[in-house]
This record gives C-alpha cells, structure tokens and sequence, in this order.
C-alpha cells in the first residue's frame, strides 16, 4: 500500500532464493521439510528475527546498534543472577526485568547518539565494550548454568502455547507490533522521513533526536528480552556469550534489503533475512556440509545482496531533453 | 484575469512584513524588506540571484530567524521558532529544488509532519490517501496518492509540493522559481493551478524570472536589489522594461569592462556532443581571448553539458578539438592537462573545500606543480597563493585562515584562483557570480577581461541576463539541452534571449 | 563594499570559532600526550615492573600488529571509508601461510605470500567500494564474514602449527637486542614515520585530506578519487597481510578464530587518535599517541592483573569520554555564549 514496488519486487525474490534453497536441500534431505524440523528452524532463528527488528529501526536513521549481543549478554547475566537469588519470582517478572535492563542499556546509546552527538558507530562501539565488560565486573567471569536457574526460568522459552512454543509466539507478536510500529503510526513512518532525507524532514518539524533516543530503546529492550530468551534457552550464561553476534544481526539486515544509507527497509524484507541465515544454519548440517561453510556462505549472500540492491537503488540520471522524456514516461 | 475573488479592502493583510533584516558573518543578505500578502493575490517577488529571496523564503518558513523587522500574520505578530510553527500560522512553500523522501508514497510526502490518525491511534492511510487524491484530482495531477514519490519526474513532484501546502490548508503559499525546471506546457497547467488557488482566496507568493508568467499571473510585485526592496506596486502599472531596470539597478553598458573584442584564432571546436538524457548537438568553436555566453534556465542541460566536456561525466558521442588536435577528456584530470579549467556553478559543495586554509584551496588542482617529486613546497604553495589573493584583493586575516570563514565573494575569488593556478588556456565559468556581493561580482568581471586581453578564452554560463550580454563576444541559448539560438553581442537583446531560452520560440536555430 | 566592515561584530565571532576549532585540533594531540603521561606516570607508580625495559618491549608485541593496521584504516576513515574485514584478512592470509608452510616454502617465501594475498584481498574490496561504487561498511561486513567463512571452511576444527623456527623468529625477534625492541615494534615506528610523512608532507597527503573534507569538488578539481580509494584499500590488504604474517609467526599457529575482533580495537585506536568518521580531520601523531596510550594501559592494567575484558571495559569508557568531551564543551559553550548575550 505504501510500500514501492521495487521494494516488493525485492522482497519477492529473496523469498523466492530461499524457496529455492528449501527446495535443494529438500531434495538432498527430505527430512528437512518436514514440519518438526521446519518448526526448528524457527524455534531456532526466534531470536534472530527479534534482534534485526530492532537493527532495522537504527539502520532506517542512518543509525546503528553495534551493542546487541553485548546487551543481550549483559542483560541476559543480570537477569540470570536475579533468578538466582529469588528463585521464585514470576517469570512475567523476569521478562519485565530483562526488558527494562535492555532499554535502560539502549537508552545509553540513545543518550550517547542524540544527546551528546558520538557518531553511532563509536558510541556503540564503546558501549559494547563496556556491557560485555561489566559481565565480568558482575560475576568475576563465573558461569550461570542450569544449576542456577529454576524450572520455571528454563521452562519458559521452550513451553508451548496452541502448539507453538513461547519463543516462536514471542518472535510473532515482536513483528506485528513492529510492523504496525513502522507501517501504521506516525512515529514509525517519521523514521523513515528522517533517514530518507533528513533535511527535508527538518523541513517537516520532525526533531531528529528524538527519534534516535526512541529507535535505540526500541533496539535495547529487544536485545534485553532476547538476553533472557538467550540464557534461558541454552541454560548458560557467561561473558562471552553471544559474542559476535552483532555482525550476524547486521548481515540479516543487509541480505533483508535494510540501507545502511538510512530510509529503506521493511519488517518483512528483514524478516526474511533472518530467516535466510537461520536456514542456512540448520540447511547445512542436514545435508553434511560441513558448518563451517556457514559465514563464507553469509560473506558471499551480503555481497550479493548489496551489489544487487545498489543496482536497483541507482538514481536515474536526470532528464531534460525532450525526446529522452518521452522516452522515459512511455514505458512507465 | 477571469476570476475575481473577492477581497474586503478592511480586511488585515494575511501577511505583513516590516523593516525585516538578515545578516550572515560578513555580508548582510536582507535589509528594510516590507511588503503585504493579501488574500487572493499573487504578489510576485523579482529580483537577480543573490537578491535575497531565498533567504526570505527561508525567513518566511521558518528555517531562519530574522534579525530585525517583524512578521504579522493576519494582523498577530508572529515569531517562526521553527518549520512547524511557519504551518501552524499557515504558510508553506514550494521550494525550487523539491526537498522530499523519494522512498515514500506521494501520500505520505503530503502528510508528512502532520499524519491523520484513527481513532485507535494509527496512521489512518484510507483517508489521507483519499484526501491525498481529492487534492491531485484538484490539480489535475496524472499520478496517484500511492505513487512512490522516486518515480515521478520534476513538474509532477512540484505538484506534490503544492498538494501538500493545500493539506495544511495554507494561507500563504509561496512558490520559489516552480516553473525553472518545467516545460512551457507543464508552466501552463502550473500558472492554471495558480489561478485557481487565488480564487480559493489563498495568498500566493510568486517567485520568478520569467516576465512573461510574472505578467500572466501576477496581481503585485515586489522587487529586490541586493538584499534592498527597492519598489513594489501593481502589475498593471509598470512594463517589463521598469522591472529589468529595477532588478539591475543600472543600465547594463556601464558596470561590465569594456573589453577589446580582439577574438584570435579557433582554440577549442566542439562538435555534436551529445549524452543520452540531457543535452544533445552541442557545437561551437571558441576562439582565443573570445568570451562565449551560455545562457539557458536553471535545468536546460548547459552545466551538463560542460562538465561532461570537463571529463566529469561521458559524453556519448562528439569529437572535442584542442588548437586543431582531437583530444581524448576521459577525466578532469585530462581536460587540466588539455589546458582546460572548470569553476562550478556550486561553490560550497563542488568548488570548495571549506575546510582547506586559502593556500590548500588555490594549490588543490595543481598540485604537481607546487610539489618537487612527491613533497608539497609550502614556498611555492604560499607564493601563488599569496599572488592570487593580491590580483583579486581577497579579503581574509591571513593565507592559512579556513575558505568557510569567508565571504562567499571572497570564497570564490579563491575558487578562481584555484583554476587561474593551472595556468588554463580556456576557463569555464559556470554562474562564476551567482549569490556574491556586487564587489566582487566587478572584481570577477574585470578579471575575465583581463584574462581575455592575455589570450585565455572563456565560457561563460550565467543566467544573468545583463551579464551574459555586457560580458559575452557571442552567445548561445540553451533550452532542454539544446542550443535553440545563436547570437553575436550586435544581435543580442534581452527580449530574443529570454523568449529562446523559455523555448517559445520553436524554431531550431542549431 | 567591504565583505567585513557591514558586520564587524559576527565576522569577528566566526573567525573566532574558526581559531577555536584549530586551537581544538591543536589541543587533541596535547590532551593525548597528557593522557599518555598519566598513563605511564599511574603505571610506574601502581606496579613497580612497569617501567623494566624487557616488560615494556613485551608489551609492545601486544599492539603493534593491530598498530601497523592502524595506519591504513586511518587514511580510510579519513577519506570517508572503513574497512571491517582486516581482521578476516589476517586470518586469510594466516591460512595462505600456513598452506605455503606445509608445502615446504621458505620463511621469506610465505611472507611474501602473505604480503601477496593480504594485497589481493585488500584489492577485492577496492574493486567492490571504489569500482562498483558500494558503500564501504557493508561491503567490508560481507567480506569480513566471506574470508573468515574461506579460513572456518579450510581449517575447520584445525590448526596449523608446523612452522619452521626460522619462519617463527620474524614475530618472536629482535632488530636490536639493546634495547629490545621487537621486529614487529620496529616495523610498526618504521611504518607510522612513513605514514607520517607521506600523509602530513607529501601532495598524496593533501589529497586525502581533500578528499576527506569535499569528495565532490577533490574530483572537480582533477584528483582521481576512485583511484585513491582502490589504492588505499589495496594498503590495508597489503598490511593486514604484513600483520598477519608477524602474528603468525608470533603465536607459531594458524586457527580460524585468529585475530577475532580486531577490527574493533583497530578502529578504536584511529578513533581515539582523532580522527572522525566524518572524514578529513585527523592524524597520524593523534593515532600513534593513541596506541601508545592503549598499549600503556592495557599492560598497566594487566600488570595489576586486570583481566583483559576489564580492561576493554576501561578502553571503551575511554574512548565514549574521549569523543564526547569536546562535543559536550563545545555545547556548553555555546549555551554559555547564548546565555550571556
């Protein structure tokens, strides 16, 4: 509705490339379309989904999150330490918490970004530092494993819900909302003004600071609920956790069609990206290749992603000769 | 006028602005401009680049605040803290260049800043699209609300402009230069709309260098002089001869050098360059110490036309010849080492570097010549550095203070500087006096002819009318990328330029 | 008319700020050789082994590989671009080596292939941001995930580690005994000296810096500005590769995991040595002060057993505080200014 068909036609063809990549591994690994193991994939890449939902809302002001997994780890270790000192409090608490640690973490980076006026590359860059450091700072570099989470901490995550499990309905309710944020409110589609051109949008009194405070809390409260998501599910935390994986995130964005240029990028075509890498992931052990073809294959996809979208993205060159002009509206 | 809305004499002015003062750091850009905006009016604002009309524009939406002088809006004074207060107190403007997002829908370009919401808070898109295509359809525009904004051409994204100052239901729309990049048909449906915003009892502020739209649409006028209003009054009392006069300030003959038309032999012949979209058949031979005029609207294709004989951009066909020899530019590195140089019409952004002390600036595009092997002499630097500051009486504290502390006349005294450095035996100016001073705009002039009298050969592209004519040795008129008339400085008055350049006189001279 | 005598009063504010943002300038080298004595001044003061000359030659091992990256990436912020993939160079090129090494090359054969192969890669990048015109953080994010996945697919769960103690001495030596200053220190101050000149003395110098400030108008004015972005791309390849080889060497193996995360300190480093990503300010001093003062702390720090993830802790504090000091200063300022007017 709002949405350009080139961006659709866009988002059409990476959902076709992974139709296809289904289909092959399919073909070699019938078991891989079964629906346990489809469920899986999802099961697995819930996270992943959540987190470059909330990359792509930096990504659209020309913004970017470098801090996500450092968030997510920390938040993921304080929520884990708490649940160990008060083993019985409410998960729907535990949740809350990890929520407010992880917007409290974004709200930094917003602070640092809008407020003070650090390029978001350095900001985060900072921050990420620091987060993953106070992991250490909190628990001496020990390790919370399932011994010191109760069974409702660990249950959570994994327990279903009309034959879904929590995460995947999580993951769910984390686009909608974000595609009704991006595609039906005023600040979602100001987000896109201010990225696309933010002169124009001062034009339009929109306040740019605003919007970059609002577009990393979203970012650090999904990395804070995906940190408890994160150590719940695997029963572990430690400073290391999720290291790296920023740079996963970011690629999901980039295959999904996000500009780093800022003002292009839908939930869909993000979605997808996701879904592209966690596909791959659990594609390539089904067919005995070897894991470790995982990152070049993620290497080769952006690559091609970005060469690909450049080439649709170009400007058309400006026309003033008339006959060029007839030529350029009659095909339209 | 067929249409005559009605207008209630007692009635206080929808837009009044008294003793409004603009200054920037070493230049005041508007001084003492006052001047009433009344309901179903089109007041036109007149005056030559660099008069300050676009910073009153600026002003007037919000953008800048104003140093002296007061803003009233329906007989309240008004204080613009920002673009949304400009609305508010309902003003908007088309700008020249339209500022939009190209990746949204025509109907969120509309609302943007001031999107309905349903009840449950949501962006209600079912009535701002239909409220979206209510207004086009008013306009008469071929295109829908759901557009993407990218695929639309100019004319058609000026219309969108003008939709979105309808949506805020606006008083006062101003309207800067709509028409400098829009086709004689599109001026018509353009001047149409215009009409019939007037009759709706809008206000509009019509900013232009046409004459001839001025005198088909305007009820006032208002003209400004370097950044001095020096006349307003009804359309129907003066002529378009009274305007030019006022515009200029001085009849054209005395204010440009007298100049020894001594025109030398042949030195650069260009034939038939061409590129796909926006310029075709461009051919002139340009001789030494001749200054060529190229005089065309904002958007006729003449900068790119010359920058792709720059090496900046490729040229799809052409032959170019340098004192009788084809010459290969793939590069502006080439066309330097050709003997050519190119001032930009865009100082900030593409002649510049504001950053650069006066030294870094003038040495930029001769770098070789001021290094020996690898490492920069900062002698030799300096020296020409400090002769280009003294030919052209560039004013700064010193050689090492930063361009962007300066004047933007004297910005480009050093900009020309830049190319005089390369020693060029044919120099491209591109609107080499567009928005400085009226000081320096004398010191680039005299310049020019001094350059001519030592042989160099110039290309002058302006489109300032008394320059182009007191300057040139010839001139060519470009509209929509072509040249459409030839002229020597005998044949040239300002009536044949104007009607070629505006493309009404369909005849192809080329 | 005069351009200045029509407003005395804001020409003289505007040149004011112009001698105040040089001043500024000035000021980040000095606030950096302050923050360097003080490093080292609280190090000799907290641990009596800080100022041994053999520790302080150890610890220079510790940076210098990530240092002699530093230089390239500086002149890559500076010219508006990044490179994220040098750290997944050094792992490529570690891979070529260790290949080369199996096969039975010769020490100075697999450096030169490491020179070689880091060029290469650096070129591939070049070829992508300069040639097809793409921007650079993303296509490095691809190639950094690209020649690592290349290293995780040959090496797997592997490691190479037969290097031949010939090979293993370009890491692990000395040029000069005393004082012992480590090969790869050495080439590092050899590097930073060439980088300084050719940066701060040379015409190539003043393009990059044009380029940095006004890309647009570095072309209008015959600089060939693709060229320079391929070239420098081909640099960061050419020591990255150079890097690798010293670490290679240094630590005797090749791991897929090697170098993990380095881009991040290296941009660190160029960060905190001033120069911005929004291109054209900075230099090479800023840089090597910088180094010098995160190769002090971190060993500080460690002298004092700090362990390494705390000390990022204070490395990251260092570098939010560093950045937003000015622009902090600078606000107040002008608050301060409006304030009082």
């Amino acid at each position: 509705m709002n949405g350009s068909s080139i961006l659709k036609r866009r988002e059409a063809s990476l959902a076709l490339i992974i139709v296809m990549v289904m289909a092959a591994v399919g073909v070699r690994a019938p078991i891989f379309l079964a629906p346990a193991t489809q469920l899986n994939v999802l099961i697995d890449t819930s996270i992943l989904f959540m987190l470059v939902l909330g990359q792509t809302v930096v990504l659209l002001t020309r913004g970017i999150d470098l801090s996500v997994a450092a968030n997510l780890a920390l938040t993921g270790m304080i929520v884990g330490l708490v649940a160990r000192a008060a083993p019985g409090l409410p998960i729907a608490a535990v949740i809350g918490l990890a929520i407010a640690v992880g917007l409290v973490l974004g709200l930094i980076n917003g602070f640092l970004v809008a407020v003070v006026g650090i390029p978001p590359i350095v900001a985060t860059l900072g921050t990420l530092a620091i987060y993953r450091g106070t992991i250490f700072i909190l628990d001496g570099g020990a390790w919370l494993t399932q011994a010191d989470m109760s069974k409702a901490f660990l249950h959570f995550p994994n327990a279903t819900l009309l034959g879904l499990p929590h995460m995947v309905w999580l993951a769910i309710v984390v686009s909608i909302a974000m595609w009704v944020f991006l595609n039906f409110t005023r600040r979602g589609r100001m987000l896109y003004a201010v990225g696309g051109n933010p002169v124009a949008a001062r034009y339009c009194g929109i306040d740019l600071a605003r919007q970059q405070l609002l577009v990393y809390a979203i970012s650090g409260m999904i990395a804070g609920l995906c940190g408890y998501l994160w150590v719940s599910r695997y029963g572990i935390a430690y400073v290391e956790l999720a290291s790296g994986y920023e740079m996963t995130v970011i690629a999901a964005c980039v295959i999904g069609g996000v500009s780093f240029s800022g003002g292009i990028g839908t939930v869909p075509g993000a979605l997808l990206g996701g879904l592209f890498l966690g596909i791959i992931a659990n594609a390539l052990p089904v067919i005995g290749v070897s894991p470790f073809w995982q990152m070049a294959i993620s290497g080769f996809v952006i690559l091609t992603a970005v060469i690909v979208n450049a080439r649709t993205d170009k400007p058309a060159s400006k026309i003033i000769l008339s006959e060029a002009k007839r030529a350029a509206v009659g095909p339209r | 006028m067929t249409i005559e809305p009605m207008v209630d004499s007692n009635e206080p002015p929808v837009l009044a602005l008294s003793g409004v003062c603009k200054r920037f750091p070493g230049m005041t850009v508007l001084q003492g401009v006052g001047f009433t905006l009344r309901r179903g009016e089109v007041t036109a604002l007149i005056g030559e680049n660099g008069a300050g009309k676009s910073t009153l524009v600026k002003i007037l939406t919000g953008i800048y605040g104003l140093d002296e002088g007061e803003i009233c809006v329906g007989g309240q004074s008004v204080h613009f803290a920002s673009a949304r207060a400009a609305w508010a107190a309902g003003i908007t403007a088309i700008h020249q260049e339209p500022v939009m997002f190209d990746e949204l829908s025509v109907a969120e370009n509309v609302f943007m800043g001031h999107m309905s919401v349903t009840g449950a808070g949501l962006v209600d898109w079912r009535g701002m699209q239909d409220r979206t295509n209510e207004i086009l359809h008013l306009l008469e525009a071929g295109f829908s609300a759901t557009t993407p904004l990218k695929l639309l051409g100019v004319a058609e994204k000026h219309l969108v402009e003008i939709a979105r100052a309808l949506s805020h239901d606006s008083r006062v729309v101003i309207m800067d230069e709509p028409t400098a990049a829009l086709s004689t048909r599109e001026v018509d449906d353009l001047i149409r709309i215009v009409g019939r915003l007037k009759a709706q009892g809008r206000a509009i502020l019509f900013i232009s260098h046409k004459f001839e739209e001025i005198f088909r649409i305007a009820d006032r006028w208002v003209c400004l002089r370097d950044g001095r209003q020096v006349g307003s009054g009804a359309i129907a009392d003066v002529t378009s001869a009274d305007l030019v006069k006022l515009m200029v300030g001085r009849s054209i003959g005395n204010v440009f050098p007298t100049r020894e038309t001594a025109v030398g032999e042949p030195t650069l012949q260009v034939d038939g360059l061409s590129n796909a979209t926006e310029f075709a058949d461009l051919s002139f031979v340009l001789h030494k110490g001749e200054i060529l005029g190229l005089y065309g609207l904002v958007g006729s294709g003449r900068s790119e036309a010359l920058q792709a004989l720059f090496g900046l951009s490729r040229p799809t066909r052409g032959v170019i010849r340098i004192d009788g020899k084809v010459v290969a530019i793939h590069s502006p590195a080439d066309a330097i080492a050709a003997g050519l140089a190119y001032v930009p019409e865009d100082r900030q952004t593409q002649g510049a570097v504001l950053a650069f002390s006066i030294v870094e600036n003038v040495t930029l595009a001769s770098l070789r010549r001021h290094s020996s092997g690898a490492f920069l002499m900062r002698d030799r630097e300096t020296a020409t550095a400090r002769s280009v500051a003294e030919r052209f009486a560039v004013k700064a504290r010193n050689l090492d203070q930063a361009l962007g502390d300066l004047s933007g006349g004297n910005q480009q005294k050093v900009v020309i500087g830049k190319w005089i450095a390369t020693n060029p035996r044919i120099l491209i100016l591109d609107e080499p006096t567009k928005g400085i001073d009226i000081g320096s705009k004398a010191a680039v002039h005299a310049f020019m002819a001094e350059l001519t009298a030592a042989g160099v050969a110039i290309i002058l592209i302006s489109s300032e009318l008394p320059e182009v004519m007191g300057m040139s040795d010839s001139i060519l008129v470009m509209h929509e990328g072509r040249v459409v008339r030839r002229l020597t400085r005998a044949e040239a008055t300002p009536e044949l330029i104007v009607t070629a350049a505006a493309g009404t006189l369909e005849s192809n001279v080329a | 008319m005069s351009q200045f005598s029509s407003s005395p009063e804001s020409g003289a504010v505007h040149a004011g700020a112009a001698t105040r943002l040089r001043g500024l300038l000035l000021r980040w080298e000095t606030a950096l050789v302050l923050l360097l004595a003080a490093a080292i001044a609280v190090n000799s003061v907290i641990s009596p082994y800080f100022l041994d000359i053999y520790n302080l030659s150890d610890a220079t091992t510790n940076f210098s590989e990530q240092a002699i990256v530093a230089l390239p990436m500086t002149l890559l912020i500076l010219v508006g671009e990044i490179d994220l993939s040098v750290a997944a160079i050094i792992a490529v090129v570690s891979l070529a080596i260790g290949v080369c090494s199996d096969q039975g090359m010769a020490p100075y054969g697999l450096m030169l292939v490491g020179l070689a192969v880091g060029a290469l890669c650096g070129a591939f990048n070049g070829a992508l941001v300069a040639g097809l015109r793409l921007p650079s953080i993303v296509v490095t994010i691809g190639t950094m995930s690209l020649f690592r996945g290349i290293a995780q697919v040959a090496l797997g769960d592997q490691a190479i580690t037969n290097y031949a103690p010939e090979f293993q001495s370009f890491g692990q030596g000395y040029v000069v005994s005393w004082p012992p200053v480590p090969n790869s220190f050495a080439l590092f101050l050899g590097l930073a000296l060439v980088f300084g000149v050719v940066l701060h003395r040379t015409r190539y110098g003043r393009a990059l810096y044009a380029i940095g400030n006004n890309a647009v108008a570095a072309r209008f004015s015959g600089l060939n500005v693709a060229r320079t972005r391929f070239v420098l791309f081909v640099m960061s390849g050419l020591l990255c590769g150079l890097a690798s080889v010293l670490l290679t060497a240094r630590i005797g193996s090749t791991r897929p995991n090697i170098a993990t995360g380095w881009e991040l300190s290296i941009v660190t480093m160029v960060v905190l040595g001033g120069v911005s990503f929004e291109g054209g300010k900075g230099t090479i001093p800023g840089v090597v002060l910088a180094i010098f003062i995160l190769g002090t702390i971190t060993w500080g720090l460690s002298l004092v057993n700090f362990a390494g993830i705390e000390i990022s802790v204070v490395i990251g504090a260092i570098l939010i505080v560093t950045i937003a000091a000015p622009l902090v200063l600078k606000r107040l300022a002008r608050r301060f200014a409006s304030g009082s007017s």
